[in-house]
């Protein structure tokens, strides 16, 4: 029964990421024709000054961790289903679910002090020169 | 409660990545599961690498930079291109999942039909909209649009 509503939210984190992700993957690999939450149209997407921008921006900071929880569980749920295909002994089984629920929470830790630090940065940085590269 | 029967696993790799008879879905399904590792094992790595800029350290960032190296932009382009792969065909397997673009259940009457035929509409629609993704990411990787 676990496993059934494991996988309900298996599927409907996916849906999320997709929604998330799309929306990372449009920022920073197709720059060129969205232009989305850039300060400097003149770099890329990465460069620092953008990308301190968006951490400035709450709205990424709470998507990034709601990301970072969704596609932790996906990814590691994922992962652990492929490998429990393997038709391990019971204890093996507990072992890999104990070890996965470990580095989730230790990478999402991780990952939400790294958001929320970045974001009091960002906001006690000076704010970015918009457009530095246009020469304007 | 009674022990599991286990048995050898005979076939090996080929066990997983051979579609067999069953046709593109069964190298989809194959796809799908190489795309999801291949994205968890970058992704891993994503944040911890993300998170030092908390500290001010931006290893992307900057021509000097690890990250910014030709190996590591080509395999961003190819975890760009797992994602477009594994988000919509995954998209397809949420609605068949959910009974979505399956056709309605019939009697089973030989000769029997599959419902792949019905299926496979929304498979086509899906890997479109995947070569769309691809190609526009390919286009700004190469630089062919600023």
């Amino acid at each position: 029964m676990n496993e059934t509503k494991y996988w309900t939210w298996f599927m409907a984190a996916g849906v999320v990421i997709l929604v998330l992700l799309g929306l990372h993957m449009m920022i920073m690999h197709l720059g060129a024709f969205t232009h989305l939450f850039v300060v400097d149209k003149g770099v890329e997407a990465t460069a620092v000054v953008n990308s301190q921008s968006r951490d400035a921006n709450l709205f990424f900071t709470i998507t990034y961790v709601l990301l970072l929880g969704t596609a932790l569980f996906h990814g590691l749920y994922g992962l652990r289903t492929i490998l429990f295909e393997l038709t391990l002994k019971k204890s093996m089984e507990k072992a890999l679910s104990v070890l996965f629920i470990v580095l989730g929470l230790g990478l999402f830790c991780l990952g939400t002090w790294a958001a929320f630090t970045a974001h009091a940065n960002a906001l006690k940085a000076p704010a970015p020169q918009a457009a530095v590269s246009e020469g304007r | 409660m009674a022990e599991v029967k286990r048995f050898d696993n005979r076939l090996g790799l080929w066990g997983w990545l051979g579609g067999g008879r069953w046709g593109i879905e069964r190298y989809a399904y194959i796809l799908h599961r190489l795309t999801g590792l291949g994205i968890l094992a970058y992704f891993l790595m994503h944040i911890v690498v993300t998170s030092l800029r908390a500290k001010g350290i931006y290893l992307w960032a900057g021509e000097d930079a690890i990250l910014a190296k030709p190996i590591f932009k080509v395999g961003e382009f190819l975890v760009f291109a797992a994602f477009a792969y594994h988000a919509f065909n995954g998209l397809r397997l949420v609605f068949v999942e959910m009974g979505f673009a399956v056709g309605k259940p019939i009697e089973p009457i030989y000769p029997y039909k599959t419902s792949l035929g019905v299926q496979r509409p929304l498979f086509i629609a899906m890997m479109i909209l995947a070569a769309i993704f691809f190609f526009a990411g390919g286009a700004e990787f190469l630089g062919l649009v600023k």
